[in-house]
């Protein structure tokens, strides 16, 4: 874990470059991590970084794909449109925490 | 804040191997009980949301997994099992069975982890591909009908080689 500049604030991050405190993480900032990895954030996908800002904030840990579909009440297909190919990684690195670690 | 603090890094999501023509991955279900069905489905899942192409090709008793009539009572079967760590004369007994899918099913359920049919489901919508063995449908007496309406389509050896070219193949 180490220092590092986004836009124009001082971070923590790993050395992937997902943020390791989330209290670090703000919605302009989030805007800046859609843009690094080519997503521009729309309504749409706040709606979907705030669910998975609240239920970390509850639980703890990333929620994985699945539970933002179940329990944030996302549909599947809407959340690959929205983060494509890898979207677990991608909303995770948008809402500044880590990689989920459950397995579904 | 200094101004020695260097730009933080950007993660690449393997997007750059993509662009290369991407990675495929084929897993053959070949088996139909609970235990031997989820591993199956976990990787295809897994693989899905990772941005790689996945196909699922269901045979023999893997049709289990995609016949509407058992896909919601695929089983554990203890017996012969040594994951048991039981005596395996014990594991015959009457309801033992019954028991041990029930012991399973709790446990998968606390995880979190869907059923059967919500993880087909599931899979399809992330974009998986279901595939039926036409020599298996033939041999039970099957059609497209009886099968999870998600499957794609019944398809035989050939088809099954020339669909799986260039993918990393599981055999489950």
């Amino acid at each position: 874990m180490t220092m590092a500049m986004i836009a124009d604030r001082e971070v923590h991050v790993d050395e992937e470059g997902f943020l390791t405190d989330p209290a670090e993480w703000d919605e302009q900032l989030a805007k800046v991590l859609a843009t690094n990895i080519g997503i521009e954030l729309t309504d749409d996908h706040l709606a979907v970084i705030r669910f998975l800002r609240e239920d970390q904030a509850e639980t703890g840990e990333t929620p994985t794909l699945r539970r933002v579909a179940r329990v944030g009440g996302f549909d599947t297909k809407e959340l690959f449109q929205l983060f494509p190919k890898k979207p677990a990684k991608k909303m995770a690195y948008v809402a500044g925490l880590q990689k989920p670690v459950g397995c579904v | 804040m200094t101004a020695t603090t260097a730009p933080a890094p950007v993660p690449t999501f393997g997007d750059e191997v993509d662009e290369d023509g991407g990675r495929k991955l084929v897993i053959i279900c070949s088996k139909g009980s609970l235990d031997m069905a989820y591993p199956g489905l976990v990787l295809a899942n897994a693989a899905l949301s990772e941005g790689v192409e996945v196909h699922l090709f269901f045979t023999f008793w893997g049709f289990d997994i995609i016949n509407r009539k058992t896909m919601d009572h695929l089983a554990f079967s203890p017996v012969g099992n040594p994951a048991t760590h039981m005596p395996t004369a014990l594991m015959g007994l009457p309801g033992m069975q019954a028991f041990a899918t029930h012991m399973m099913k709790k446990q998968i359920e606390g995880l979190d982890i869907p059923e059967v049919p919500e993880f087909l489901e599931l899979i399809t919508d992330a974009g998986g591909h279901l595939w039926a063995c036409r020599m298996s449908a033939d041999m039970m007496h099957l059609t497209e009908e009886d099968l999870y309406d998600r499957v794609e389509g019944i398809i035989n050896a050939a088809d099954f080689i020339e669909m799986s070219a260039g993918a990393q193949t599981l055999f489950i």
